[in-house]
């Protein structure tokens, strides 16, 4: 009996801790109180899913920013220690969005910042518009960007602003790197039935009419389920049809496909230029020799002659010091995430007070050279976007790996060429 | 012709990768009753750990998989035993979802170790070389040899199954496992075996299927579900039924991906329901119904 009651006794101060426990955690602590000194940035990325490898650059470029702004900023007279909120989207649009209310609602950041892809990008830009909070976006293609998430371009939007190329830009680099060497002009594609390769792939929007319009001829045998594990079908069609260049937006995996199935069938194009599977050095690693020659679209390298606003650091220094600290080659998110930095920061310090309004209209009144070049949301082909420039670029040998060599610049002169391109062996 | 002729032919080899892909399944499945929603993962798994030690060590990824087949099908028999003979029983429910969790725990592990880089295995001059057979046919060396290991490892497993006491015991198992084991089997060791072999069988999968084209870490469901209709199109159980399972869906889907691209993946599903309504149980099923 006395053991029973033992037991009870014991039970009942189990629960009175749990709930002493619970009671407490209910309780604000004593390190949670309003912070009036504090601008909070919310920063939302895919650091994991199959998008992460745009992420990669993230921990990096926030130690920078941390090291850059450790003194704090001036924002209508008063210095601010700055703050960054970091949430993951998983790669997943719905997680996306959801990351973005709770900076809104739950952590009530004073800007929000996004980038990698219309996954990312889209979502969070809507969360920003819908609760009226200043939005700095890149790092996918304006239209899918803009027209992606019904955008007028007679009003644009009130709160959210985006800046990277557009479609009109990745054509114009493309045909002109056809020009480069001789070839029949006869181009075979490999679009994917997704948000891209549609984009890419439309009659009236993307490639086919401007390639006829340049008298290339387009084998286009139609949009393939990614991932497929077979492109024997493409691969005859293009042998038929004597195709010297292939293009195409689509993931590593089916490229890697595409390309050692064309080894073993004899299909030996002039020029491949493939955006997105190309666009990595870890993937291009993994194509092994096989990945000479391949050309692809270049939205930053180390040889351009931008710096940044916010360290000075030349685009050659950036990709240097990211080497030196995390012992990987260089990719082009690595700019563009640093550029969100800079475009959000410059806007504080322009800022009149830290309204929601006032920090709109700075970054509205946005003018500023970029380590990814000039951004000015005022002399974009629709409102709330600005260009950046877009060059082409060949992986061509270098000591014992590759390295992404520019060598197309008809869409952005400012961006020196610094090879010819040579024909795939 | 020449055309159609190496369509068919590039979809056979293809049904080779699938096929060992879906061995390890139809193991499992055959053996346990048990539904391993982490067999794709698995696979993946061992395509990383190949990766990791032919990068600083430089062998060849041949080499390496007499170090990860016997390592996986270790991994597969203490894997077996610990966890998942435990979720065993008349209830299908526990091994899906242990294995779904652990589908989930593998994904983010991987990215977490080896980040969301797609990787691969290169084997050199091979992944291109080629036998041309006259016209427009050639085929892949490196698919030859996928297919040739395929045969091969459902020729061993056949005689394991059919010519030794450990296939005898796998067989009662599973035709009744209360039986077996009044019989003197230890259902438990013979699980954990039936594992082993499976997660070796995938190993060699997911090593080939990272030299065939590249990896991530995400890509483990997408292969579970070509393993999937390649079982249940060559019947539960049987295990050249697998072989012809995976086959079906090569060719079915290069057919379908030479009348239209986009009609590739979604032809091997068309082929896989077809077989659903006309043989439900497969068209060389093994398992009695219960």
């Amino acid at each position: 009996m006395s053991k029973e009651l033992d037991i009870n006794a014991g039970r009942r101060t189990a629960i009175k801790t749990l709930g002493g426990l619970a009671a407490g955690a209910l309780l604000p602590g004593p390190w949670v109180h309003a912070a009036n000194n504090v601008i909070k940035i919310g920063y939302v990325s895919p650091q994991t899913g199959p998008l992460a490898v745009f992420a990669e650059p993230d921990a990096f470029t926030l130690a920078e920013m941390k090291k850059a702004l450790a003194g704090g900023i001036k924002v209508g007279g008063k210095t601010y220690a700055v703050e960054f909120v970091v949430k993951d989207s998983q790669s997943n649009s719905n997680r996306a969005a959801e990351a973005a209310s709770e900076l809104i609602l739950k952590d009530k950041v004073n800007i929000v910042v996004a980038g990698s892809t219309p996954a990312t990008t889209n979502p969070v830009a809507d969360q920003c518009e819908l609760n009226g909070v200043p939005c700095v976006t890149n790092d996918t293609p304006w239209q899918p960007h803009f027209f992606g998430r019904g955008g007028d371009p007679k009003k644009g939007f009130e709160w959210t602003y985006h800046f990277f190329w557009g479609l009109e830009d990745v054509i114009g680099v493309f045909t002109n790197l056809w020009t480069q060497i001789p070839t029949n002009k006869v181009i075979g594609s490999l679009f994917p039935n997704d948000s891209d390769g549609n984009a890419w792939g439309d009659a009236k929007m993307g490639f086919p009419p401007v390639l006829a319009q340049k008298g290339f001829k387009l084998v286009d045998k139609g949009r393939f389920q990614s991932p497929a594990d077979d492109f024997s079908a493409y691969i005859a069609e293009f042998k038929k049809n004597n195709v010297e260049i292939v293009t195409g937006v689509l993931p590593p995996p089916d490229f890697a496909n595409f390309w050692s199935q064309a080894g073993q069938q004899g299909f030996k194009p002039k020029i491949v230029t493939a955006a997105k599977a190309t666009e990595f050095p870890a993937a291009i690693q993994s194509f092994g020799p096989r990945a000479e020659g391949l050309s692809v679209e270049v939205w930053w390298s180390p040889t351009h002659p931008f710096s940044s606003s916010l360290n000075g650091q030349s685009s050659a220094a950036l990709a240097a010091a990211y080497t030196k600290a995390t012992s990987r080659p260089w990719a082009m998110p690595l700019a563009f995430k640093h550029s969100l930095f800079e475009v959000a920061i410059d806007a504080l310090k322009r800022s009149a007070d830290l309204k929601p309004e006032s920090i709109r209209n700075a970054i509205r009144d946005t003018d500023l050279k970029t380590i990814v070049g000039p951004v000015n949301f005022k002399k974009g082909p629709v409102p709330n976007i600005a260009k950046t420039p877009l060059v082409g670029g060949q992986w061509q040998k270098a000591g014992k790996g590759f390295e992404l060599v520019v060598v197309e610049n008809s869409q952005a002169p400012m961006v020196p060429v610094k090879a010819k391109l040579l024909a795939v062996k | 012709m020449g055309e159609w002729i190496n369509t068919i032919l590039q979809g056979l080899l293809l049904g080779g990768l699938y096929s060992l892909f879906a061995t390890g399944l139809a193991l499992s499945f055959g053996i346990m009753r048990m539904i391993n929603i982490a067999h794709g993962d698995f696979a993946i798994l061992a395509a990383f750990a190949a990766i990791a030690v032919v990068e600083p060590l430089g062998l060849d990824p041949f080499v390496v998989l007499l170090l990860i087949v016997p390592l996986m099908a270790g991994f597969g028999y203490v894997l077996q035993r610990i966890i998942l003979n435990r979720t065993l029983g008349q209830d299908i429910l526990p091994p899906l979802l242990v294995t779904f969790g652990m589908s989930i725990i593998i994904q983010n592990l991987l990215l977490v170790a080896f980040s969301a880089d797609t990787r691969s295995l290169s084997v050199g001059e091979l992944g291109i070389a080629s036998v041309p057979l006259g016209g427009d046919v050639a085929v892949g060396v490196f698919p030859l040899i996928v297919m040739a290991v395929a045969v091969a490892v459902l020729g061993g497993l056949q005689w394991l199954f059919s010519a030794t006491p450990l296939g005898r015991a796998f067989r009662a198992a599973s035709d009744d496992r209360e039986v077996a084991q009044l019989m003197g089997i230890d259902n438990r060791h013979i699980y954990g075996v039936a594992m082993a072999i499976a997660m070796g069988i995938v190993a060699i999968a997911g090593v080939f299927l990272a030299i065939r084209a590249n990896i991530n870490p995400t890509e483990g469901p997408a292969r579970l579900l070509y393993a999937f209709e390649a079982v249940i199109i060559g019947g539960l159980g049987s295990l050249w039924g697998t072989l012809a399972g995976g086959v079906i869906l090569g060719v079915a889907q290069t057919i379908g991906g030479k009348l239209d691209p986009g009609w590739g993946i979604l032809a091997g599903h068309l082929a896989f329901l077809a077989v659903l309504v006309v043989k439900p149980n497969g068209l060389f099923p093994r398992t009695r119904e219960r």
